[in-house]
C-alpha cells in the first residue's frame, strides 16, 4: 500500500539536524482505525521528529483528528505499531500519552466551562501540598504560561472558561500544552479561531517549541501557515497517507493536489508514495 | 519548557487583575454577577427572610425559642440528605433512592441495636456500610452500564422500600431509645460549651480567612478586597452568635424544668459542612467532581477516571443518606417501614436546588444544602404551626421545588448568555 519510511532513510532531513535528531521521536506504522463499519484510517504511517514541525494536512473528514486522538490514547488503535523513542509502546488512555510527554490541543478544545482558566490548565494534574490543592503555585504558573502567549484580552486567570471567546479558549488550551515538559505536542487546528495577532503568537510558539527540541505535529488548513513553520508535510487523503515530504521539496500547488486528489503527478516518486497500489 | 515561556518578548498578559479593587467595585461586580444569573445563596437567604416575616406574623409561636430549636432539629435530616445529594447533582445526575437507601441503613441500625442488642457504635457503622454498599452498586450500574441515573435510582427507590419492609415487617417500626442516638436531636450542649463552640467557630473561620487573604496578597494572586473578607467574617460571626444566643435561652414551657443549649445535631451539621466544603473545594477529588459535571469528555481527556469519580460520588451520597436517616430516627424516636420514603428525597433535592446547586451539573456548594434545607424546614415547620391540612404542605413544597428548579433553569440560561 505505502512504502514505509524507516527512520534511517528519511528522505530530506533538514541540513541543520544531526543524525540522531533524524530518528523520529514518535512513529506510527500501519495504523488502522474503524468506527463500526466506517474504516477511517488505512495503514497510516506517521513520523514526528524532535526539533521539527510536522504538518498534517488533508481535507475535511480525511481523518486528521482521528489520528490525533489515536496518538493521544482517546481512541484505541485497531492494528498497527505505536513507536516512541524507538521502542514500541502501548497507549491505552490519555494518562499513558501524558506519561510519555505527549501534549494535545484538540480541535474541539474540551475545556470545562464551569471551571476557571487555572483549574482547566491543571485539570488531571493538580498540584497538591499534602492532600490540599496548591492554588498558589498553579495560579502563578498558569499566569506565566498565558503571559508567554501574550493574552491581552483575558481579564483574569480566575475567570471561568464559560466567559471566554472561542479564540481565548483556544489560547488557554495551547497554554495548557506549554505548561508541561512535553516532548511531543500535537496541535489540531490551533489557529482556526484566532485573530491575526494571536495566530502570529501561536505560529511563533510552534516554532519556538520545535527549536527547543520538542516534536510538533501541526494540523492546519492554512497552507501559508504550514509552509511558514513546517519542516515536513504529511498529507492525508481519505484516511491514507498521500505523501510525506520535506516542506522545501514541494510547492503549495502540489500540496493542494495531494489534499484534493491524493496524488501529485509531478512530485518525485521517492517523496510521494503511490496511494493507488 | 520554562525557557520557551520566558522567551516571550513582552509580558502581554497585562490586563490581568490581581490587585484588590475597592469595596464599591466588588459590590458592583457582585450585583452584575447576580444579574447575569449567578445568584449563589441569594434566593435562599431572601426566601428565608420572607418566610420568617410571613410565619412570624401569622403565628406568634413561630419565633419562640422553643420553635427555633425545633426548626433546627427538623432541618437536620433534610440538610444532611441535601448535602448527600450535592455531589450527585454536581455530576448532573440524580439519586432518587437516597432517602430509602438511608431508610434501609437506619433499619439495619435499629434492628441491630434493638433485636440483636449490639452496641450503638457497631450498629451505626453497619448502617453507614450498608449505605456505602448500596451507593457502590448504584454507581457501578450508572458508570459501567451507562443507564441514566434517573432510571437506576428509581428502580432502587422501589426495590429498597421492599428491603425495609422485609427487615422491619409490614407497618412495623423499631423504637430508638438508645441514649446516644436519641440524644443527637433531643439532648443539648451545656450553655457554656455552646458559647465556647460558637466563639471557636468564628475564631477559626476568621484566622483561616485572614491567613488565606494575606498569603494571596503576598504571592500576588487574585484575591478579594480586604473589606469583603472582613465583611464575611462579621456576617458569619453575627449569625453564629445570634443562633447560639437564641438556643442558649430557656425554651421550656414548664418553668421548673428549664431546657436550654444547642442541640447536638447542630455541631454535627457544622462538622459535616466543613468536611464537605473541604472535600469539594480543596481536594483533587472535589475538583474532578466539578470537572466531570462540567464536561465529562474534557475530564476523560485530562486523564481523570470518570467512572471512578461517578462511583465514589454515589457511594458518598448513600453513606451520607444513611447518616441523615439515623438523625431522622433520633428526631422521630423510631425507624419505620416508611423511613426515607414519602417526601424526604424531594425535600432534599428542593433544599439543594433552592440553596443554589444546579440540576444541570457543575455548579453548587455544600453550604447550599444548609441554606436551602433551612428554607424547606421552615416551610414545613411554619405550615405545621398553622395547623394546615397536610395536602397544603405537599402542594406548597412541590410548588417551591418547581420554583427553585425554574430559577435554576432561567439563571442558567442567563449565565450562558452573559458568560459568567
Ligand atoms: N467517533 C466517531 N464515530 C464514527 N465516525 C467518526 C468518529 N469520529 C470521526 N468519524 C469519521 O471519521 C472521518 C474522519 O474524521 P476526522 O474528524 O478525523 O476528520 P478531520 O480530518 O479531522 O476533518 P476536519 O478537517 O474537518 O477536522 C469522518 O468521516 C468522520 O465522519
Ligand atoms: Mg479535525
Amino acid at each position: 500500500m505505502l512504502s514505509s519510511h524507516p527512520p534511517s532513510r528519511t528522505m530530506h532531513p533538514p541540513e541543520r539536524l544531526t543524525m540522531s535528531e533524524s530518528t523520529p521521536l514518535l512513529a506510527l506504522r500501519g495504523i488502522n482505525k474503524s468506527f463500526g463499519v466506517a474504516h477511517v484510517l488505512h495503514d497510516v504511517d506517521l513520523a514526528i521528529y524532535p526539533g521539527q514541525v510536522t504538518a498534517l494536512v488533508g481535507d475535511n473528514g480525511a481523518g486528521k483528528s482521528t489520528l490525533v486522538k489515536c496518538l493521544a490514547g482517546i481512541y484505541p488503535i485497531d492494528t498497527g505499531e505505536y513507536i516512541f523513542d524507538g521502542k514500541p509502546v502501548s497507549v491505552h488512555g490519555p494518562k499513558d500519552a501524558g506519561a510519555l510527554g505527549i501534549e494535545v490541543v484538540y480541535q474541539d478544545l474540551a475545556l470545562c466551562e464551569n471551571l476557571d482558566i487555572v483549574e482547566n490548565m491543571f485539570l488531571g494534574r493538580e498540584k497538591k501540598s499534602g492532600i490540599v490543592l496548591d492554588e498558589t503555585t498553579t495560579e502563578s504558573k498558569a499566569r506565566e504560561a498565558l503571559t508567554s502567549l501574550s493574552v491581552r484580552t483575558v481579564k483574569s486567570v480566575r475567570q471561568s472558561v464559560a466567559s471566554l471567546s472561542g479564540g481565548q479558549r483556544q489560547t488557554v488550551a495551547i497554554a495548557k500544552s506549554v505548561l508541561w515538559n512535553s516532548r511531543v505536542v500535537l496541535l489540531d487546528e490551533p489557529t482556526a479561531a484566532l485573530g491575526v495577532a494571536q495566530t502570529r503568537q501561536v505560529l511563533d510558539l510552534v516554532r519556538r517549541l520545535a527549536d527547543s527540541g520538542v516534536g510538533v505535529l501541526l494540523i492546519s488548513h492554512n497552507l501559508t501557515d504550514v509552509f511558514e513553520v513546517a519542516d515536513r508535510i504529511t498529507a492525508l487523503y481519505l484516511g491514507r497517507v498521500a505523501a510525506d515530504v520535506a516542506t522545501k521539496d514541494v510547492t503549495s500547488r502540489q500540496v493542494v493536489e495531494l489534499i484534493t486528489t491524493g496524488h501529485s503527478s509531478d512530485l518525485d516518486g521517492a517523496a510521494a508514495p503511490s496511494t493507488t497500489a | 519548557m520554562t525557557d520557551i515561556i520566558t522567551e516571550s518578548e513582552e509580558a502581554g498578559f497585562a490586563s490581568d487583575l490581581t490587585q484588590s479593587n475597592t469595596l464599591g467595585e466588588s459590590v458592583q461586580a457582585y450585583i452584575s454577577r447576580v444579574r447575569g444569573g449567578d445568584m449563589g445563596a441569594l434566593p435562599s437567604v431572601f426566601g428565608l427572610v420572607v418566610l420568617f416575616i410571613v410565619f412570624g406574623f401569622a403565628n406568634d409561636r413561630f419565633l419562640s425559642n422553643l420553635n427555633m430549636a425545633n426548626l433546627i432539629t427538623q432541618a437536620g435530616p433534610i440538610i444532611i440528605l441535601a448535602m448527600a445529594l450535592v455531589p450527585v447533582l454536581l455530576l448532573g445526575e440524580i439519586d432518587l433512592s437516597a432517602g430509602v437507601a438511608g431508610g434501609v441503613a437506619a433499619c439495619v441500625m435499629g434492628v441491630l441495636m434493638v433485636e440483636h442488642d449490639q452496641p450503638w457504635g457497631l450498629a451505626v457503622l453497619a448502617a453507614l456500610a450498608t449505605g456505602a454498599v448500596i451507593g457502590i452498586v448504584i454507581g457501578l450500574i450508572v458508570a459501567k452500564l451507562g443507564i441514566p441515573s434517573f432510571v437506576v435510582t428509581l428502580a432502587f427507590f422501589l426495590g429498597l422500600q421492599g428491603v425495609t419492609l422485609k427487615l422491619i415487617g409490614e407497618g412495623g417500626s423499631v423504637r430508638i431509645n438508645q441514649e446516644v442516638i436519641a440524644g443527637i436531636a433531643n439532648n443539648n450542649m451545656s450553655v457554656a460549651a455552646g458559647w465556647i463552640l460558637a466563639v471557636a467557630v468564628i475564631a477559626a473561620y476568621a484566622v483561616l480567612a485572614l491567613l488565606r487573604h494575606r498569603r494571596k496578597v503576598e504571592r500576588g494572586l487574585q484575591h478579594q478586597p480586604f473589606a469583603v473578607v472582613v465583611a464575611q467574617i462579621v456576617a458569619l460571626g453575627l449569625v453564629t452568635l445570634g443562633v447560639a444566643f437564641v438556643l442558649n435561652q430557656d425554651r421550656s414551657v414548664n418553668p421548673t424544668f428549664p431546657i436550654k443549649g444547642i442541640p447536638y445535631v447542630l455541631p454535627m451539621i457544622v462538622v459535616l459542612l466543613i468536611l464537605w466544603t473541604f472535600a469539594l473545594g480543596r481536594t483533587t477529588w472535589g475538583r474532578h467532581v466539578y470537572a466531570v459535571g462540567g464536561n465529562p469528555e474534557a475530564a476523560r481527556r485530562a486523564g481523570i477516571s470518570v467512572d471512578r469519580i461517578r462511583i465514589s460520588v454515589f457511594m458518598a451520597c448513600s453513606t451520607m443518606a444513611a447518616l441523615s436517616l439515623i438523625v431522622q430516627a433520633s428526631v422521630s424516636g423510631k425507624v419505620s417501614s416508611s423511613s426515607g420514603a414519602g417526601n424526604a428525597l424531594l425535600y432534599a433535592v428542593g433544599a439543594a436546588v433552592i440553596g443554589g446547586t444546579s440540576l444541570f451539573g457543575g455548579k453548587g456548594k455544600a453550604r447550599d444544602a444548609v441554606t436551602g434545607g433551612l428554607v424547606i424546614a421552615t416551610i414545613a415547620n411554619g405550615l405545621g404551626l398553622l395547623n394546615q391540612a397536610s395536602w397544603i404542605n405537599f402542594v406548597v413544597t412541590g410548588g417551591v421545588l418547581l420554583l427553585a428548579a425554574s430559577v435554576d433553569a432561567i439563571s442558567r440560561r442567563r449565565r450562558s448568555a452573559t458568560g459568567i
